[in-house]
């Protein structure tokens, strides 16, 4: 493909300003065309959400090179602070200035205790490297898991497997994001105002890992990930570095629960089980490591497809057998399984990667042309 | 002497049991050419290394520009102007020969003296500015070297430390990276050389070290060196 027009300055502009208008109108398109057009923008809700957990976790993977298999236990750091203090579950407890902070406030708190989380793995595993690194990550996420399911005694904190209900929607702007709002003539639904709500704080956060990549900062997370003593040779305090890395890919994963949370208006430990860190780190691989493009490609593919499959496979089924022969989760874990293994053979790059990566992968390809 | 940029004074090194440096003693002076020299295994790079904190010392003394600058943490050097050019020359080998330049400069905030270092890097190494966007990793011996030396010169060191920059490298290719450590020194850069190549690099240098089994066991001007009949024997191969 060429995108040399959208390299000029004028082809940017114009990219952008579509790009822009798209956005804009997608949950429309989406509930005007589609029957069931609510769930589809809900399931763009949780796409953009997903990004955001993919873009922090390709600052810890991607950048940083540290691989960590437990990142979903910051999402749920995230979240369960939010639900805290946005429910009635502690409000009896707490003292009432606690209790459903100002909106900002709360996403910055969620933030600051995700990225302590961050700072509170990454400190014990700083000598760790590859494989042992991410068994490590993977106990720590499933530390956090169990903890939420367990601290319901002797003090009832987390409320246990059951989880905390009735957590408050967004209030922000004068906009109470849980009820339906008129405005320009257009009913804007819960799942609407979200879609906006979530939408600003992805492209918020793509900003600011754009910025990230191009700092001192990210070149010293790119010689961490290369050679740590060469890295250390440059005068880069590969320490300070690495908790940076983790404490910010970790404070991204707690505004993305703390959304979570709010969005859905409940959680339980049950959403944050190692199959979710997972499917985060598929969406990175996937996409392309280390390239943002690629990493927010890839949470589109992988959160958007199993709807997609959901909405084709049932019916198609029905057509062809009369009946529903396989269920469409079972089967959605295979297409996944299959897709997986076929893109990392033939694309092991990923599908939109780097110009560096892909240079990586095929510097043999072009030594062979040349 | 008290005007040595750096002193080193009964310096010792072990490796578990190994005692690798056994209490030496060296010095370099500000615009010098210094030449260790030694057989394989004699700890040379240990002491290199001990220079710039990634091996810490069992006991002794490193006192470089006045400040006692044993145990520090590795990072705290390139900040200082002690900078090592690693044997086996530790370049990034998947990022472009300019973007390894530049990690030379990380600690750096002078943008435009950076740029300028940088002209300079490639007119000392012409075949670095044909190769800049090319992967270091896959640059032959030589010019792999020049990145080292070139990122090293982007650290605007105070004492540059190489630690055998002609190791496996065909002898043109030696010639060419003498003949620009010479130009560094003649623009006034001190530098500590350790070398097997030992006639090459104090014919280089204005004083050497013999290093013996963890030992210094001689230290005189280079010339001298050169005309003793011990070291004609034991490292000159006449
Ligand atoms: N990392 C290490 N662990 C244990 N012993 C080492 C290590 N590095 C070097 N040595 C030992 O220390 C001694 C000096 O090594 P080195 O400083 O590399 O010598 P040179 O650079 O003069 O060839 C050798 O006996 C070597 O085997
Ligand atoms: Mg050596």
């Amino acid at each position: 493909m060429n995108f040399a027009f959208m390299k000029t300055r004028h082809g940017k502009a114009i990219t952008y300003a579509v790009l822009a208008v798209i956005l804009a109108l997608l949950p429309w398109m989406l509930t005007g065309g589609f029957e069931n057009g609510k769930s589809w923008v809900r399931a763009v809700d949780f796409a953009l959400l997903y990004i955001m957990l993919a873009l922090g976790l390709n600052i810890v993977v991607g950048y940083a090179g540290l691989l960590d298999l437990g990142y979903i236990a910051f999402y749920a750091v995230g979240a369960y602070v939010y639900a805290l203090l946005n429910s009635p579950h502690l409000a009896a407890i707490l003292p009432a200035w606690l209790i459903g902070p100002n909106f900002i406030v709360m996403l910055v708190v969620a933030a600051v205790f995700a990225g302590m989380f961050g700072v509170m793995l990454g400190t014990p595993v700083l000598k760790l490297r590859g494989d042992y690194l991410a068994i490590v990550t993977l106990g720590f996420g499933e530390i956090i898991r169990i903890f939420l399911n367990n601290l319901d005694r002797p003090v009832n904190i987390t409320n246990g497997p059951q989880g905390i209900n009735n957590i408050d929607k967004v209030h922000f702007l004068d906009i109470d994001f849980g009820r339906p709002m008129e405005w320009l003539g257009l009913t804007f639904d819960m799942v609407h105002l979200y879609y906006y709500l979530i939408l600003a704080f992805c492209i918020f956060i793509i900003f600011v890992t754009l910025r990230l990549q191009h700092s001192r900062i990210g070149r010293a997370w790119v010689a961490l990930r290369e050679d740590e003593i060469a890295a250390n040779a440059m005068g880069i305090n590969i320490r300070n570095v690495k908790l940076l890395a983790f404490a910010m890919g970790a404070s991204f994963g707690g505004v993305s629960g703390a959304l979570f949370a709010s969005f859905q208006g409940f959680v339980s430990p049950e959403s944050f089980v190692l199959m979710e860190s997972i499917m985060v780190l598929c969406m990175v691989v996937l996409g392309g490591m280390g390239h943002i493009p690629g990493v927010i490609l890839g949470a589109i593919i992988v959160s958007i497809t199993p709807e997609i499959l959901r909405d084709v496979i049932n019916p198609l089924q029905e057509g062809i057998f009369g009946r529903r022969v396989v269920d469409p989760e079972n089967l959605r874990m295979l297409i996944f399984g299959l897709a997986m293994i076929i893109i990392m053979l033939l694309r092991p790059e990923g599908l939109w990667p780097s110009k560096r990566r892909a240079r990586e992968f095929h510097e043999h390809d072009e030594e062979a042309q040349a | 002497m008290t005007d040595a940029l750096l002193k080193v004074e009964d310096l010792k090194v072990a490796y578990g049991g190994i005692h690798a440096v056994k209490g030496i003693n060296l010095e370099v002076k500000q615009g010098e050419l210094v030449a260790l020299i030694g057989a394989n295994g004699a700890g040379k790079s240990t002491t290199l290394k001990t220079l710039v904190g990634m091996v810490k010392p069992t006991a002794g003394s490193i006192t470089f520009n006045g400040e006692n600058t044993a145990r520090l943490a590795p990072y705290h050097y390139v900040d200082r102007g002690l900078v090592l050019v690693p044997e086996g020359r530790g370049v990034f080998p998947r990022l472009t020969v300019e973007e390894n330049l530049q990690m030379g400069a990380h600690t750096r905030n002078d943008k435009g003296a950076i740029a300028s270092d940088m002209a300079r890097v490639y007119d000392l190494f012409p075949r670095l500015k044909e190769r800049r966007l090319q992967l270091a990793g896959t640059l032959s011996g030589g010019e792999q070297q020049m990145v080292a030396i070139g990122r090293a010169i982007m650290s605007r060191p105070k004492l540059l430390l190489l630690d055998e920059p002609s190791m496996g490298l065909a002898p043109i290719i030696v010639q060419k990276i003498f003949e620009i450590i010479r130009m560094i020194a003649a623009e006034g850069v001190t530098m500590l050389l350790v070398e097997q190549n030992a006639k090459l690099a104090l014919e280089t240098a204005d004083r050497g070290y013999v290093m013996e089994s963890g030992k210094i066991t001689l230290a005189d001007d280079a010339k001298v060196l050169l005309a003793n009949e011990a070291i004609q024997k034991a490292y000159l191969g006449e």
